[in-house]
C-alpha cells in the first residue's frame, strides 16, 4: 500500500490530463479540494485492487456537469460526502473505499477528496481508463453492473436516489437532474463488490496519472522533453509534431464537436495532421489516414514542456506533439466498441487498434 | 492644432512623445524613470513640450502607459488590508478565497473574507437571494478586522452584476461613497477563483494607483495641460483616468502590449510579427488584425492566478547590453543571457568601457553608429562576425517559434536595442526598422483606442443564435461608446463562442470585444 500526499494531487491532475484524452474538464477545481482535503484529513491509503477483499463494498465518487459551470459555482464541499452516505444508507451497508470512475480530468481528483474526507482508501483503479462523456460508458457498464442505485446531489442539499431499468436511462435521468441543478452535481455510481471490481475495473491508473504528472514536471524543471518518458509508461505511440493552423468548433450541438489541424514539423515537415473531437479527441489522422481511433486514448501535448493540452484550449498557433496510447483491452471488445468506438460517435470509419494503425503508417 | 502626449514608464526609461492631429510624430525624448515615477514623467513632459514647441494648452490627449501596479504587487509594496465578500452561499465553501496564493501575499494584504448568500446560476436564476442583514453583519465585522479596501465577487456576476452592486450600495450606506470598492464583475471574466483573485489584487492598489495617476495628472496640471486623461490597458486600449483608479489591476500587462501596437502603427502592418529589443532581453510577438495575439494560459501576477489575457510572447536574453563570450578551443561565440543592462553607457567599448557587448558588435559590423566607433576596430573579425551569426540564430528561432505558419511575414524591429536586427532574417520576407523605433511604446500609448467587451453565458433556445450574437455585439459596442469610443467608429474585433460542454442545453458562453477610436474632445 501507498499513500496520496498533498503533492502527489497536482502530478495526478497533470497525467489526468493526459488520459484526459482532450476531456474530462480541466482538473483544477478537483486538485484544489484534493489538497485542501489532504491539508484537513491527512494522506489517502492507495490500495491495489487485488488488496480489496471480494467481499468488500466499493462505491465510485464523481461530478457531472459543465466544466465552464463547475469554475464559476465551485462545490459546497459536502456534496461528496452527501451522495457517498446517502448510497450507503440506501444499501444499508458501509463501504470500504472509494472509487474513481474515470481517470482522465477533473474526475481523477474529485474521488481523493470523498476518500480524504471520510477517512476511507482510495483504489487505484477507475472504469475508464480515460474520460468519456456519458455514464454508460464504462467498463462496468459493458460487463453488466447496473448503475444503479446512484445518488445526485447538489451544492443547496438536494438530493435524488435513482433506480433505473438500464444504466442508459441513469444517464438521462441524471443529466435531466443536473441541468435543473444548475448544470453542475456530485454522484456516487455503480457500486459494487470486491470481486466485480477485480474482474471489470482499469487498474492501475491512478499510480499511472501520478507517475506521468511526476514525469512531466519534473522534465519541465530540467529542460528536458518528457514525451519519450510519458510513451514508455503508457505504451504509447508519438504520432505527430507540428504547429496548429486551425481549429474549428461546430456550434451547432451542445457538445464541443470539433476538428484541429496541424502542420508538420520537424521530422514531420510537410505532412499535415487532424483530430476530429467530441469533447474529447476521437479520431487523429495523418495525410488522410486514420492512425489512431477511439476508444484509443489521443492526447495533445505542449511542443516544449509536454503538459497536456484540452480540447477546450486548442488554439491556432500552438506547438504540439501529438501522442497515442492504446485503451484497455476491454474497451476493445464487441461491446466495448459499440459503446464508445467511432461509430457511437458517428464517424464512418471502423475501429482497429492503434499499433496496427501505426504499423500501416510506418 | 490639437496634440496628443504618450508617456511610456518603463522599468529604466521614462519615453514621451508628442502626435498631432494626423498622428505625425511631432517630438521625442527619453528621460531615466525614478522611483518616485513622478519626477522622470516631469521631467519627461518638460523635455519633450520644449523640443516639440507646443503649448500646452494645444494637447487635447494625454495618455499614460505604466506598470507601477505590476511593481508593487510582485514587490508587495504599498499594499492595503482587503475585505472580500464572496455572494455563492450554499456554494463556494468547498474552495474558499485566497487558495493556493502565497503566504507572504495573504499576510500582506490580511486574507480576511466572508462567504454570504448570494450568486447566480448560469441561466441567470439565483442561487440563492441576498440577505442585507447578513451583509451588513459581515461587513462590519470584515471593517473590524482591519479592512482598508473592499473587494466583491459573485458567482456568474459578469452575467448579472445586481448583487454585486447591491454589495456596493450597503457598503456606502455603512462606510460612505469614499471607501474604495471593487467588484469582479468590473474587471474579469468567467472562472471565480481567478476573477476574485483578481478584485482583490485591485483592491489591494487601489490606493496606490490613486496616488499615482493623481501625480500624472498633478505634473500635468502644473505645466497647464489641462488635456482629457488616459491609462492605456492590458488589451491596448484606454480607460479614463477617473477609472483607471478605480480598476488599476488592469494595467498590469500594458507594457508589451504598448510596443506591439505601437510597431503596428509605425509600420503601418497589421499582420507582423514584432521584435522589441531591450538592452537585456528582446519580446517576440505577433501582430494579428493589428492587434497583439493573447495567450492561452492563466497569468500569475505575483504568485496569484488571475485570468487577464496577456499577449504571446517569446521573451529571450538578448538585448543591446548582453556579453559576448568566445569559448575557449573551439572558438564557438555566446551572446547573452547576462548582460550589463543600464550599466551600458559606462561599460561598452563604445562608450569607453572594457566588456565587449552585443551593441559593440552591432558597431563593429558597421550597422550602427553609437558611441566610438573607433574603439571596436581592433576586435576580432571572426568574433565579430561568429557572434553576428549567433544574433541572427537566437532572433530567427525566436520568430519561428512565434509564427503561425511556415509564410514568411514582415518583420518589425522596435525598443533601443534594435541595431542589433539584421537585415536578411530567415522567415521575414521583410525587416523593418521604422522611424522613431526606440520609443515605440510611448507611440503605442498616444494612438491607443477605446474598447468595451462582454463575456457571458446565454441561452439560445429561445430567440436563436443569430439574435443573440446581435444582442452581445451591440452591448460590446455600447460598453466602448461608454468608455469614451466614436460611435462611428465602433467595430466587434473579437467574438468567440464556447458552448458549456458535456450537456445539451443550448448554454453558450460569448466573449466579444469591440473597439473604436478615441472620441475627441
Amino acid at each position: 500500500m501507498r499513500y496520496i500526499e498533498e503533492q502527489d494531487v497536482e502530478y495526478i491532475a497533470i497525467g489526468a490530463a493526459v488520459l484526459g484524452a482532450g476531456g474530462g474538464g480541466d482538473p483544477y477545481i478537483g486538485k484544489l479540494m484534493a489538497k485542501q482535503a489532504i491539508r484537513r484529513h491527512g494522506r489517502v491509503p492507495l490500495l491495489s485492487v487485488d488488496e480489496i477483499d471480494d467481499s468488500s463494498l466499493v462505491i465510485p465518487s464523481a461530478m457531472m456537469g459543465a466544466p465552464a459551470v463547475m469554475v464559476e459555482k465551485l462545490p459546497n464541499g459536502k456534496e461528496p460526502e452527501t451522495a457517498f452516505r446517502t448510497l450507503e444508507k440506501y444499501l444499508g451497508k458501509k463501504a470500504d473505499a472509494v472509487l474513481p470512475i474515470e481517470a482522465g480530468g477533473i474526475n481523477s481528483c474529485i474521488p481523493i477528496y470523498t476518500a480524504a474526507t471520510l477517512g476511507l482508501p482510495l483504489i487505484d483503479a477507475d472504469g475508464m481508463g480515460r474520460a468519456f462523456p456519458e455514464l454508460p460508458m464504462v467498463t462496468f457498464s459493458i460487463a453488466g453492473i447496473p448503475s444503479t442505485p446512484m445518488v445526485v446531489c447538489d451544492e443547496k442539499g438536494n438530493k435524488l436516489v435513482l433506480e433505473t431499468i438500464n444504466n442508459a436511462w441513469s444517464e438521462t435521468l441524471a443529466r435531466t437532474a443536473t441541468i435543473a441543478m444548475g448544470l453542475s452535481s456530485m454522484i456516487s455510481i455503480y457500486c459494487m463488490n470486491g470481486k466485480e471490481l477485480k474482474n471489470y475495473a482499469v487498474r492501475g491508473t491512478i499510480s499511472l496519472a501520478l507517475e506521468m504528472g511526476r514525469r512531466i514536471t519534473e522534465s519541465s524543471r530540467s529542460n528536458i522533453n518528457p514525451v519519450d518518458s510519458i510513451l514508455e509508461i503508457s505504451g504509447g505511440f508519438r504520432l505527430f509534431e507540428g504547429k496548429i493552423v486551425d481549429v474549428k468548433r461546430d456550434l451547432t450541438t451542445g457538445f464541443v464537436r470539433g476538428t484541429v489541424s496541424i502542420e508538420g514539423t520537424d521530422s514531420d515537415s510537410g505532412s499535415s495532421f487532424r483530430i476530429d473531437f467530441q469533447n474529447e479527441n476521437l479520431i487523429a489522422s495523418k495525410n488522410g489516414r486514420p492512425v489512431a481511433i477511439t476508444p484509443d486514448l489521443i492526447t495533445v501535448l505542449d511542443r516544449e514542456k509536454g503538459f497536456p493540452i484540452t480540447t477546450e484550449a486548442l488554439k491556432y498557433g500552438q506547438r504540439v506533439i501529438v501522442i497515442g496510447m492504446p485503451c484497455d483491452p476491454f474497451w476493445r471488445t464487441e461491446a466495448g466498441i459499440r459503446q464508445v468506438g467511432p461509430r457511437y460517435f458517428k464517424y464512418d470509419i471502423d475501429y482497429k487498434p492503434i499499433e496496427e494503425l501505426v504499423k500501416e503508417n510506418l | 492644432m490639437k496634440y496628443r502626449l504618450g508617456i511610456d514608464v518603463g522599468g529604466t526609461n521614462t519615453d514621451a512623445v508628442i502626435l498631432d492631429e494626423n498622428e505625425r510624430v511631432v517630438a521625442k525624448c527619453k528621460e531615466a524613470t525614478t522611483p518616485d515615477v513622478s519626477t522622470g514623467i516631469t521631467g519627461a513632459v518638460e523635455k519633450v513640450l520644449k523640443i516639440s514647441g507646443v503649448r500646452p494648452s494645444e494637447i487635447s490627449n494625454a495618455m499614460l502607459g505604466t506598470t507601477h501596479a505590476t511593481n508593487a504587487i510582485v514587490e508587495r509594496r504599498g499594499l492595503a488590508r482587503v475585505g472580500l465578500i464572496r455572494l455563492s452561499a450554499p456554494s463556494g465553501f468547498g474552495i474558499p478565497p485566497y487558495i493556493e496564493w502565497p503566504d507572504d501575499m495573504v499576510k500582506t494584504t490580511g486574507g480576511l473574507f466572508r462567504i454570504v448568500k448570494g450568486g447566480y446560476e448560469y441561466n441567470g436564476q439565483p442561487i440563492s437571494i441576498p440577505d442585507r442583514e447578513e451583509i451588513k453583519e459581515a461587513l462590519t465585522e470584515l471593517m473590524k478586522g482591519g479592512m482598508e479596501s473592499l473587494a466583491v465577487s459573485g458567482v456568474f456576476s459578469p452575467v448579472n452584476d445586481d448583487q454585486e452592486n447591491l454589495v456596493r450600495e450597503i457598503a456606502e450606506e455603512l462606510f460612505g461613497n469614499d471607501f474604495p470598492v471593487t467588484l469582479s464583475s468590473e474587471i474579469g471574466s468567467i472562472g471565480l477563483i481567478e476573477r476574485e483573485n483578481a478584485a482583490v489584487l485591485n483592491a489591494a492598489i487601489r490606493k496606490l494607483a490613486e496616488k499615482a495617476y493623481g501625480g500624472f495628472q498633478d505634473v500635468l496640471k502644473q505645466h497647464g495641460i489641462h488635456a482629457e486623461l488616459f491609462i492605456t490597458q492590458n488589451d491596448g486600449t484606454l480607460m479614463s483616468i477617473e477609472y483607471a483608479k478605480k480598476y488599476p489591476v488592469l494595467t498590469i500587462a500594458s507594457g508589451p502590449t504598448n510596443s506591439l501596437r505601437g510597431a503596428a502603427f509605425l509600420s503601418g502592418l497589421k499582420e507582423a510579427i514584432v521584435v522589441d529589443v531591450g538592452g537585456t532581453t528582446t519580446d517576440v510577438g505577433i501582430l494579428t488584425r493589428g492587434f497583439p495575439r493573447e495567450s492561452s494560459s492563466a497569468v500569475e501576477i505575483g504568485g496569484v492566478r488571475t485570468n487577464f489575457r496577456m499577449p504571446d510572447l517569446v521573451s529571450i536574453g538578448l538585448g543591446g547590453g548582453s556579453l559576448i563570450t568566445a569559448k575557449e578551443g573551439n572558438g564557438s561565440v555566446s551572446v547573452g543571457p547576462e548582460s550589463v543592462g543600464y550599466r551600458i553607457t559606462r561599460e561598452a567599448l563604445v562608450f569607453g568601457g572594457t566588456t565587449i557587448t552585443a551593441t559593440d558588435i552591432a558597431v563593429a559590423a558597421g550597422m550602427a553608429n553609437i558611441g566610438d566607433p573607433s574603439r571596436v576596430k581592433s576586435l576580432d573579425r571572426v568574433l565579430v562576425q561568429r557572434s553576428m551569426d549567433k544574433i541572427k540564430a537566437i532572433i530567427e528561432e525566436a520568430i519561428d517559434r512565434v509564427k503561425v505558419s511556415a509564410k514568411d511575414l514582415p518583420v518589425v524591429a522596435v525598443g533601443g536595442g534594435s541595431i542589433l536586427i539584421p537585415e536578411d532574417i530567415r522567415g521575414a520576407s521583410v525587416v523593418i526598422k521604422p522611424e522613431h523605433y526606440e520609443v515605440a511604446n510611448a507611440i503605442g500609448a498616444s494612438i491607443a483606442q477605446v474598447s468595451g467587451s462582454i463575456d457571458g453565458v446565454y441561452d439560445i433556445t429561445t430567440r436563436g443564435r443569430e439574435a443573440v450574437i446581435e444582442q452581445v455585439k451591440n452591448e460590446a459596442k455600447e460598453e466602448a461608446v461608454k468608455a469614451g469610443a466614436d460611435e462611428s467608429s465602433v467595430e466587434v474585433v473579437e467574438l468567440e463562442e464556447i458552448p458549456l460542454a458535456y450537456l445539451p442545453s443550448n448554454a453558450v458562453r460569448f466573449k466579444v470585444k469591440a473597439v473604436g477610436d478615441l472620441k475627441s474632445k
